[in-house]
């Protein structure tokens, strides 16, 4: 069933080429060489892709192919290998991570044409796409958390890109070290899982091996499934841990669009996905997955409603299309989950790179009070974002509406009514925050700053064409999911499902036994398509029927629009609770109390005891020989009497 | 018939005094030298005394060598003196107390 298929390589290979090229000879090669490079080494790891690809469908379902670069780590009886697996899961992973990500090089060469810097930003781009690989590439849950750490890395050496501005650098930290604290749990989930496996004399962290002997899993099941999913809740940025992306939108816009809206970030469902055997015996987490994606979702969107910062309302939109995800995966709808996975990874890396070429004819203005009426400027950036925020939105026959339906009918079917209604809620605030978005940048009066005015102008070719492949993705892309019955159906669930269903003798979800009922399935479709067109419709007469509308309500709720606008004082609140502690835990307890007084003490008082000691013993040196021979005398008569001591005793 | 051994080691531990007292209360290097002299002769005495005692050769055996060692320290010894008084042109031990602190 498996095959052996070295080519497997060359997807991890061009991107490592590239970094090499960028970073040592990227500087003195030029702009133009780094520019046809590093988007090139990604391309060309596409290709790579396709040809695994090409090679996987003309094998049975369930088969993977696999790719064993060699032995690394032999600790006593526990191995792990440098090993890669491309099966359905990982096939859809690679060729968006590629795909998309290859779009995204070539777009930035035209985004970041002014910055000097441009070797060191492909560098770590085409490091972060190397990364991402191995992170869905690998074979087992380490070289797994190998790429997931590579991929923290590279995130924070993006978003502190320009770090030149001290503010910048801080969001770099914040985003590393809130990762940081996810990354703890994922790394005691793995523990978990090892010390499990042990104990049944089984030493091994490969997928295949964890699923076979999911039987041992199971007593820790729950408990591994949610210390990994503390990782995820950083990673992929949810309730409680998602504090870091909305600042990560300091980074260049490109680097948005592709690390905090298309590909890390959804990581955490990804390794969800991929363990679903885990999952599937350990319920309990599972539910946690699906309530904390649901709240996220829920939460985000709101937060995203009253956002002014271009940027920012598309973080809050990632965020919790995120959320959307975790509450498919959550509720047994692994395939659902990943294929929303794929057309957000089109839809939001498109909105992304249209907000880029937006702040980008702008010359940097990323406040959406001072855009508006840009729709005849920027023509091809308008019809583009036009088609990402329909896919967003859920209106058919654009991707967002397959895979979001998907979702919605999962969460319906496996019993989650509330869950489902949370959703619809939330898909008809997409729909309002999105076309909020795209009214106020594109429609109305101009409010553009009059300097920035005479500046307007369409991104060039390389930045646009990007734009319209992405565009056709966002429209095509979830037809690969139609509803069971219509043309050729789910082929998207028929391909990733032998992969990610459930374990040899784990228990079976209750989702997957029901057979999906069109009738039921196009009800629920037209409740969240209702649900967007009235979210649409409500930013229509706020954002261009009626314009002050908004303010005036903003007013006349004073209270409730201050606590969005920020952001439900989760910031403050983390401030106050965690960092403020901790900065002054830091700076009075360990900095004054223990380094200075104790630390120093000890090591000074070491120094100065030494240096006190032997001024004072100095004195007993008279130089006069009777002295020291008293005291010889003494020394001798002392010993002499322990002697005589021994021999009464 | 024979003297008793305490007489023997009584003689030893009163010259060993002896030469301790003089080490310790005279001023005069050379008469603090003889006192050492004085203190390695009173143990010679002892281990000839015990070697006697136990039947045994070693007693005598390492008074030979303390004799030997005695020899050489004196010759050694003496000549430091004869240094330090052309140098300081005093022999009193409470002059001497160039090595301190």
């Amino acid at each position: 069933m498996n095959q052996d298929f070295p080519a497997l390589g060359l997807i991890l290979l061009f991107p490592a080429l590239g970094v090499v090229f960028n970073l040592f000879c990227g500087q003195r090669a030029g702009r133009a060489a780094v520019n046809v490079a590093a988007p090139g080494a990604i391309f060309m790891a596409f290709a790579a892709a396709l040809w695994a690809f090409a090679q996987l469908i003309t094998m049975p379902a369930g088969a993977a192919l696999t790719f064993t670069l060699g032995p690394w780590i032999e600790a006593g009886r526990f191995h792990a290998e440098m090993a890669f697996r491309f099966d359905a899961l990982s096939a859809v992973m690679t060729l968006v991570v590629s795909g998309v990500g290859a779009l995204i090089h070539v777009y930035s060469a035209g985004y970041m044409a002014e910055d000097e810097d441009f070797a060191r930003y492909f560098t770590y781009m085409n490091l972060f796409a190397f990364a991402m690989l191995i992170l869905v590439l690998a074979d087992n849950l380490l070289l797994m958390f190998i790429g997931w750490e590579g991929v923290g890395l590279c995130s924070y050496l993006l978003i502190a890109f320009w770090y030149e501005n001290p503010e910048f650098a801080y969001n770099g930290r914040k985003a590393f070290i809130v990762n940081r604290v996810g990354d703890a749990g994922f790394i005691l989930g793995i523990l978990t899982i090892v010390g499990a496996l042990a104990q049944g004399g089984v030493w091994t962290l490969g997928f295949a091996g964890m699923r076979a002997h999911a039987g041992l899993l199971e007593p820790v099941a729950a408990l591994a499934g949610l210390l990994l999913f503390v990782g995820a809740t950083g990673k992929s940025a949810q309730i409680p841990l998602y504090v870091w992306l909305p600042d990560a939108m300091v980074g260049p816009t490109p680097v948005s669009a592709l690390i905090h809206a298309a590909t890390m970030v959804t990581a955490g469902v990804y390794m969800i996905a991929r363990l679903n055997f885990l999952y599937t015996i350990g319920p309990e987490a599972l539910r946690v997955v699906a309530l904390i994606g649901a709240a996220t979702s829920f939460f985000a969107a709101t937060v995203a409603i009253v956002q002014s910062d271009i940027k920012r309302v598309l973080a809050y939109s990632t965020i919790s299309q995120i959320g959307y995800m975790m509450m498919g995966v959550g509720v047994g709808g692994f395939a659902a989950g990943i294929f929303h996975l794929m057309t957000h990874a089109f839809f939001k890396g498109l909105l992304f790179l249209c907000a880029g070429s937006v702040i980008h004819a702008l010359g940097g203005e990323q406040d959406m009070n001072r855009m508006g009426g840009l729709r005849s400027k920027v023509p091809v950036t308008y019809w583009t974002m036009l088609c990402a925020a329909l896919a967003l939105s859920g209106v058919p026959p654009f991707a967002g509406f397959f895979s979001k339906d998907l979702i919605l009918e999962r969460a319906y079917e496996s019993g989650h009514a509330g869950l489902w209604l949370m959703g619809v809620i939330t898909a008809g605030l997409t729909a309002l925050y999105i076309f909020r978005l795209m009214f106020m940048t594109f429609h109305g009066e101009a409010r553009v700053a009059p300097g920035k005015a005479g500046h307007l102008h369409e991104a060039p070719g390389v930045m646009t064409i990007p734009l319209m492949v992405l565009a056709g993705l966002s429209i095509i892309g979830g037809w690969v999911g139609l509803p069971e019955g219509i043309l050729w159906g789910d082929a998207f669930k028929r391909f990733v499902d032998p992969v990610i269903g459930a374990a040899p003798g784990a228990l079976m979800r209750p989702a997957a036994i029901g057979a999906s009922n069109l009738g039921l399935s196009l009800t629920l479709s037209l409740i969240a398509l209702l649900a967007a067109l009235i979210g649409i419709a409500i930013a229509w007469i706020f954002y261009v029927q009626n314009p002050g509308l908004a303010g005036r309500l903003a007013e006349s709720v004073g209270a409730v629009y201050r606590v969005l606008v920020r952001k439900y004082y989760v910031d403050e609140l983390y401030d106050l609770v965690i960092t403020r502690p901790l900065l002054w835990g830091s700076a009075i307890v360990l900095n004054r109390g223990v380094d200075s007084l104790l630390i120093d003490g000890i090591v000074d008082g070491a120094g100065l005891g030494v240096e006190g000691g032997g001024e004072g013993l100095r004195k007993a040196e008279t130089g006069n020989v009777r002295h020291y021979a008293f005291v010889y005398l003494i020394g001798a008569l002392a010993v002499a009497a322990y002697y005589v001591y021994l021999v009464v005793r | 018939m024979t003297t008793p051994l305490g007489y023997f080691m009584g003689l030893s531990a009163v010259l060993f005094a002896i030469g301790v007292a003089g080490v310790l209360i005279r001023r005069n290097i050379i008469v603090m030298f003889m006192s050492i002299e004085l203190m390695l002769n009173a143990v010679n005495l002892a281990f000839v005394t015990i070697g006697r005692r136990m039947a045994s050769m070693d007693g005598q055996v390492i008074v030979f060598f303390v004799m030997t060692v005695a020899a050489a320290e004196a010759a050694v010894g003496l000549g430091i003196i004869i240094s330090l008084f052309r140098n300081r042109e005093t022999v009193n031990a409470d002059e001497l107390n160039l090595l301190r602190w």
